[in-house]
């Protein structure tokens, strides 16, 4: 493949830089006792820490996933550090009491903690390794009776709510990882969206993996209680280290009747270097329930770092007439692979689901659409599109598709179109016969193949994304 | 037309050019002059097509011998790109299919990309949307055509039109139109035909890459040119045309190997 290509392709991470600073971590390793720790430390209730101990016993009884098309060497749970903190952290009253490098790490990330800077408009929490180190706009919010804060503040200030809805829609027993970051979580975002509230900002969380060998599993929880609307941002980075790093979260989304929460995710996790070597392991446990009537969920996602990604942003269509939506882009370059996709579970009736997955493999890369579409019995009328399209950059790179659909309702209507397209040699030339450069060329042929996801993004949100595709693919053209 | 002492715009000479170690052009031979309309024409697998892309700058091919000018200068060590900023113009057989790309988008950034490396200004899309109407009707093509997707499902006949579109946008000094008439039906060919013939001016030159006489009938050469294995074996005017039409191909190549012989 020609050099312009690569070119687009081989930027350097520019988030890869390892903040120094005094940090409050446990020895490697994980048994009750570090649970009991971690638990202790964060003051927890006696019901949570019931959670975590019955969450790592059944994790104790369970095995790592071997179906995901991806490989990697195997984890070493004990070698890993549970609990790494940013130290003297105290609660934070302004800006003034957090510690300049931390300010300094987010500034260099772009995401401003102070609530005058660029990023107005937008509620940020930040979560830098285990712990969230502020929130923004939190009074400002509460004026509308929303709950914006980190999962910690959560437990402290209304357990009632925690405790009605964790482990609500991603119970620890589902699969492997959501069962460890169950015994292990250390911190994450909280909102609660009260009835009839539409939240006059969106809301963010960024999360920043800083200590090598540290994994990071943080929760987020978001309830949108009746007629409400939220619309919320998640970004991520890493330094860059030669060791991998492991990221278990667990989202839970939770929409009643006539709800509406829309949850964007820009992943750029260091992805490890040309040959490999490093980078994050993204296991992601995702899930909403369209719980009431009409209420509807609508995941985009941009998945363009971690060395392997897996996760499946879903939707459990519960309510009658409620709405489940999984927009994706995800790019794959050098050895990344990712296994990722959705599944949509249609339970109510005339509930319909809507599926837009475009993967781009470059490099030597591995990509995978695995998505899953179920129409239960009783879920008369369900209506469900998917379209599932992969883009081949270069002769190296490997795209796969798996949906998986099972209808048990003859009313249901399913859907899937697929298709597998190569940024090549013939495409190229057609832009330049016109006098257009190999750069731009790709540029706009990506941007076009991601234009039907990109749109669905809020509108700062849809410029990084765009930015972070020129940087990822800059130089792998040519 | 054939103007006297008219600019060459064009000049090849014992061209040889290969694919993957394959010659395909084996000392071709033309000149090509302002104001003129030529027509390369031939059997399949004669190299026709090869020619065009080789002059377009394909990155497949692989030039081995002669020379390629462009108005005296050698196209050589140049790129796709850089042709086409000097103003040399491919309409392809089989245009590609862009998904998501906006047809008006893509012919936006062709035409300033192009208008800037000529020193001249850009357009911006109000701009470039008052420009565009008065081609798109010269080719009795719809405004909605510049919100599809870049070739993407469209007909073949829509494809060809969009070819003719870019060049009507790109004004080039030199335009290569590679069977632009196949697959297209009599209403279709005569639409682009005469966006041809309305485009195409004294300082300009066309090449009809063509398998058929039927597109000649609209659009009249000033001079054809047989192509076999790979070099031009007899050049005449358009009454070579009819010739060929009514008798094949098979005389020339006979007349040629005796020749040879």
């Amino acid at each position: 493949m020609s050099t312009a290509i690569d070119n687009i392709l081989n930027q350097p991470y520019k988030a890869g830089f390892h903040t120094e600073i005094e940090t409050d971590s446990m020895a490697r390793g994980l048994s009750e006792d570090v649970i009991r720790t971690i638990s202790s430390k964060k003051n927890e209730p006696d019901w949570l820490l019931e959670f975590r101990l019955n969450a790592y016993r059944h994790w104790l009884t369970m095995t790592e996933p071997k179906w995901p098309n991806v490989t990697y060497p195997k984890i070493d749970f004990q070698d890993i550090i549970y609990y790494s903190a940013p130290k003297s952290k105290t609660t934070k009253k302004s800006m003034d009491e957090v510690d300049p490098e931390l300010l300094k790490t987010f500034e260099k990330l772009g995401i401003p903690m102070n609530e005058r800077a660029a990023l107005a408009g937008v509620a940020v929490d930040v979560v830098f390794d285990s712990v969230s180190v502020t929130t923004t706009y939190k009074e400002k919010l509460a004026e509308y009776g929303i709950i914006f804060c980190s999962f910690s503040e959560a437990v402290r200030d209304h357990p009632d709510l925690i405790k009605k809805y964790l482990g609500s829609v991603v119970p620890y027993t589902d699969n492997f990882y959501s069962a460890l970051n169950s015994a292990v979580f250390t911190d994450g975002s909280f909102c609660y969206i009260p009835k009839g509230v539409k939240c006059p900002m969106d809301l963010s969380t960024y999360f920043r993996i800083n200590t090598q060998d540290s994994g990071q599993f943080e929760r987020t929880l978001i309830v949108a209680e009746e007629g409400s609307q939220v619309c919320y941002l998640e970004g991520c980075t890493a330094p860059q280290f030669d060791t991998n790093q492991l990221h278990a979260a667990v989202v839970e989304l939770i929409a009643l009747d006539d709800a509406d929460i829309k949850y964007s995710t820009v992943q750029n996790w260091y992805a490890g270097d040309e040959n490999g070597v490093g980078g994050i392991f993204n296991f992601v446990t995702k899930r909403g329930l369209c719980k009431g009537k009409n209420s509807k969920i609508s995941w985009t996602q941009v998945e363009t770092g971690s060395a392997v990604t897996w996760k499946y942003p879903s939707c459990v269509l519960l309510g009658d007439n409620s709405v489940g939506e999984f927009y994706s882009v995800a790019l794959t370059n050098h050895m990344q692979q990712a296994d990722t996709g959705t599944k949509m579970f249609h339970i109510g009736k005339n509930t319909r689901s809507r599926i837009i997955s475009k993967g781009i493999s470059a490099g030597k890369s591995n990509n995978s659409y695995r998505g899953l579409v179920k129409v239960s019995p009783k879920a008369d009328g369900a209506r469900n599109y998917s379209q599932c399209d992969s883009m081949l950059i270069g002769d190296l790179s490997c795209a796969n598709t798996f949906p998986y659909i099972e209808v048990a309702n003859k009313s249901a209507t399913v859907e899937h179109e697929a298709s597998t397209s190569k940024i090549g040699e013939e495409q190229l030339f057609y832009f330049l016969s016109r006098g257009i450069g190999s750069e731009e060329a790709v540029s706009m042929i990506i941007n076009g193949f991601v234009r039907d996801v990109f749109m669905h993004l809020p509108m700062e949100f849809a410029v990084e994304a765009t930015k972070l595709l020129g940087l990822k693919l800059e130089g792998s053209v040519g | 037309m054939i103007i006297k002492n008219a600019e060459t715009i064009l000049s090849v000479h014992n061209l040889v050019a290969s694919i993957d170690g394959t010659q395909i052009l084996k000392g071709f031979d033309i000149t090509v002059k302002a104001g003129e309309i030529h027509a390369i024409m031939g059997p399949n697998g004669s190299g026709k097509s090869t020619f065009s892309k080789v002059l377009a700058g394909h990155p497949s091919y692989k030039v081995d011998g002669g020379t390629l000018e462009f108005k005296g200068q050698s196209l050589m060590d140049l790129e796709p790109d850089e042709r086409a900023k000097l103003g040399i113009f491919l309409g392809f057989q089989y245009p590609v299919e862009v998904p998501g790309v906006t047809n008006g988008s893509f012919l936006r950034l062709a035409y300033n990309t192009v208008q800037g490396a000529r020193g001249k200004d850009e357009l911006d899309p109000l701009e470039f949307d008052d420009f565009i109407q008065s081609k798109l009707s010269l080719l009795g093509m719809d405004a909605s055509f510049l919100e599809r997707s870049l070739n993407d499902g469209f007909s073949g006949g829509e494809k060809k039109r969009n070819e003719i579109l870019q060049m009507a946008i790109l004004e080039p000094t030199l335009a290569i139109l590679d069977e632009t008439d196949s697959g297209l039906d009599i209403d279709a060919l005569r639409v682009i035909a005469n966006g041809v013939n309305t485009l195409h001016g004294d300082s300009d030159a066309v090449v009809l890459v063509t398998h058929y006489q039927r597109l000649l009938n609209y659009i009249e050469p000033d001079f054809i040119h047989v192509v076999d294995g790979g070099r031009v074996i007899k050049t005449g005017d358009k009454s070579l045309a009819h010739e060929l039409e009514s008798r094949g191909y098979e005389w020339v190549l006979d007349e040629n190997r005796s020749k040879a012989a």
